[in-house]
């Protein structure tokens, strides 16, 4: 839909002219706000920008968003299906809403849990719930959680829940934390590393261009998910969660660096020519304040667009790793760790809802492409 | 073009040397050296080496001198077609990879012939409709199948197989050909599993061509040339098929050399996922087990199939536009 806006917009310009005062207004603006505009043209990116911080401010409180802990389990409520939260009871419409409760049973033959809901008994969904305690950040000790039941032997697993019986939203809540920000600490490691090399790469230029350049090529020529492989099957089994954690960002940033550093030369040898940066020149401008001061600003957006579209490659490769059992390993919680449970096609046909963190995934990998789309068009205001 | 091409397959000899260095690099990160834990292996087995048998294989890697000489040895035998042995296997890694190769490669060249066959009268249709419902449907899907992770995707339809049709989706072979000699039954048994792993692997890249035919001929369409050719009386499918549509077509050629790696990269996962008797199973396996003379001729092989596509897809581009010669 936004296309045909920008298309009917331009045509407009095009015709008779905006009016007198638009026009004027768009003379005047300063480059931050054009950039806006042409952003706020491309409404799947608005809204997708709002989905990723969403995600983000999932990742930051998910202890306080998630009804439980995650580690927690109940060997009771095995594959224990999603619980649907609803209004409507034989009693008739109730305001606050409730889940039945959740009768299993062992099939003697099979030996599969079929659980069937208990219409008798209702547990009703508080906000603002005591739970089990947790540590906000190291800032303050507490037990809040946003929602839950209060009934201590009752459940609510509203996405259903895994093999030994946790809740499944909490784990991907939880999930959202590492999977989210692996992919940013991995962007911001390649963004250094990019930035670094390809702008050494495109303002000297010369030979210590062509060298980094046939580094560069040779990089991207060993077939990434191998090679991936084999360095994280390198990481010692025996670090702890967080080193291993680093390890897996250093990884993937270590071939995302490449396109980066691409980028960033392109702008620079593209910039080294413009005029603006001649005139700076023959005004006597230091070098670095011309690299600061008038080269950076105008490639900045571009590469904070590239940016945006490496990290859902980060997020899809940590999934992928952590599925093949290379990546990040329990207790550490992330989506590809829970689509690890999937991998048994048995357990998926048991229990579908397997998937859910898959549909995490999908959500941000769009939504960082929507935005990333958004951020790569209004980086470059002028054109049409 | 002689030129070109001289030149080009100059380059790939020090980018293959150079490859085998950071193999062999990767091969020795994992602490410990291999034939430690391959002793090891063979005594918790009840297998006990005598002396002479740890000399001799110590000499047939010469752990025992430095590094350098270790990959000078390793590189040699290689490129006498001597990969080194298994240790989770015990047999000459020769025996292990080819068909796995020859397999790996029959399904990437199979999806990258369906991604063109799909994606490019799809990016016609999608541009020459370009704001009709049609096209946002397409552009719905063509994101929608970049977002899905491909592992995932050969999840889905393992599970629908599953549920649908009771069967399981996976593998390339029907039980009663998986140990029998080629054949061509087999051959038609191979092409009936084939589909699965095709549309896994398949379905991201053909998105994203779509999306890039689709702006390229947009890019084309409203050219000068065209509204000549229309001015001259051809017709519409004519003067679409005839001029813009061949100049669309550059990247697609271009494309032979990222897609090809990104499909032997990809059908590593997926093939782990679908239990295809490929690559990926395999190289999982001998990296978990930290086998690594098998893992190492795997990255060795695929890396040089890598080069070997961007090689292929550079002689073509130069063939098709002639200026890219002259750099």
């Amino acid at each position: 839909m936004s296309s045909i806006a920008t298309q009917e917009a331009h045509d407009s310009t095009n015709g008779s002219g905006l009016p007198e005062s638009e026009e004027e207004k768009i003379y005047v603006a300063s480059h931050r706000q054009l950039m806006w505009w042409r952003f706020r043209k491309h409404k799947v990116a608005v809204g997708s920008t709002a989905v990723v911080l969403l995600l983000y401010l999932v990742a930051l409180a998910c202890e306080f968003l998630a009804p439980y802990d995650q580690s927690a389990y109940d060997a009771k409520y095995i594959y224990a299906p999603p619980q649907r939260v609803r209004f409507f009871s034989a009693d008739g419409f109730h305001l606050r809403p409730f889940v039945y409760a959740l009768e299993g049973e062992r099939d003697p033959e099979t030996l599969v849990m079929l659980y069937e809901e208990d219409r008798q008994t209702i547990y009703p969904i508080h906000f603002f719930v005591r739970g089990s305690p947790y540590s906000f950040w190291g800032l303050f000790d507490t037990d809040l959680h946003l929602f839950g039941i209060r009934e201590e032997e009752g459940t609510m697993f509203l996405l259903g829940s895994d093999r030994n019986g946790r809740d499944l939203l909490t784990r991907i809540l939880y999930g959202t934390r590492i999977s989210m920000s692996i992919g940013l600490v991995g962007v911001i490691l390649s963004l250094v590393l990019g930035v670094l090399i390809g702008g050494v790469s495109g303002y000297y230029g010369g030979p210590i261009d062509d060298v980094i350049q046939r580094i560069i090529e040779f990089l991207r020529s060993i077939p990434s998910i191998p090679l991936w492989l084999t360095l994280s099957a390198a990481l010692p089994s025996d670090w702890s969660a967080l080193r291993i954690y680093l390890g897996i960002t250093v990884i993937l940033s270590f071939i995302g660096w490449t396109g980066l550093a691409r980028v960033v030369r392109g702008r620079f040898l593209a910039l080294r020519e413009e005029e603006f940066i001649m005139a700076a020149r023959f005004a006597g401008v230091s070098e670095i304040r011309i690299i600061l001061r008038h080269m950076v600003p105008s490639f900045l957006s571009h590469i904070i667009a590239s940016l945006t579209l490496a990290i859902p490659n980060m997020i899809l490769s940590e999934t992928a790793l952590s599925f093949l059992g290379l990546g990040l390993r329990p207790p550490i919680v992330s989506w590809g760790v829970l689509l690890k449970e999937a991998q048994n096609v048995q357990a998926v046909a048991l229990a579908p809802w397997l998937f859910l963190p898959g549909v995490f995934v999908v959500i941000a990998v769009l939504a960082f492409n929507f935005v990333g789309d958004g951020l790569r068009d209004a980086a470059d205001p002028y054109a049409n | 073009m002689l030129k070109f091409i001289l030149r080009r397959l100059l380059i790939t000899i020090p980018m293959l040397f150079g490859i085998s260095i950071v193999t062999f690099v990767l091969i020795q990160l994992p602490p410990g050296d291999f034939l430690t834990s391959y002793i090891a292996e063979l005594e918790s087995t009840g297998h006990v080496l005598d002396d002479a048998e740890i000399a001799s294989l110590r000499n047939r890697y010469g752990l025992d001198s430095p590094l350098y000489a270790q990959f000078l040895k390793w590189f040699w035998n290689m490129i006498q077609g001597d990969f080194g042995v298994s240790f989770q296997w015990n047999k000459p890694v020769n025996e292990l990879i080819w068909e796995r190769l020859a397999l790996t490669f029959i399904i990437s060249l199979a999806t990258l012939i369906f991604t063109w066959v799909v994606a490019l009268p799809i990016g016609v249709y999608s541009a020459t409709h370009q704001y009709a419902v049609s096209d946002y449907v397409i552009t719905f899907f063509g994101f929608l199948g970049r977002g899905i992770p491909d592992f995932m995707l050969a999840l889905i339809l393992m599970w629908i197989g599953l549920i649908y049709l009771g069967t399981s989706a996976g593998g390339l072979f029907s039980l009663e050909y998986k140990q029998a000699p080629w054949s061509f039954a087999k051959v038609w048994d191979l092409l009936k599993h084939l589909w699965v792993p095709i549309i896994v692997l398949g379905t991201s890249n053909t998105a994203g061509l779509i999306r890039i035919m689709r702006n390229n001929l947009l890019d084309e369409l409203h050219k000068p040339y065209v509204e000549t050719a229309r001015s001259k009386g051809l017709t519409e499918q004519r003067i679409l098929w005839k001029y813009p549509v061949r100049i669309a077509l550059n990247p697609f050629v271009s494309t032979v050399g990222w897609v090809l790696p990104t499909l032997i990269s990809g059908a590593t996962i997926v093939s782990v996922v679908l239990s295809l008797p490929t690559t990926g199973p395999l190289l999982l396996s001998a990296l978990l087990s930290q086998d690594m003379y098998l893992a190492g001729s795997f990255v060795m092989i695929l890396s040089t199939l890598t080069i070997l596509g961007t090689l292929v897809s550079d002689i073509l581009l130069a063939w098709i536009d002639p200026r890219i010669r002259m750099e």
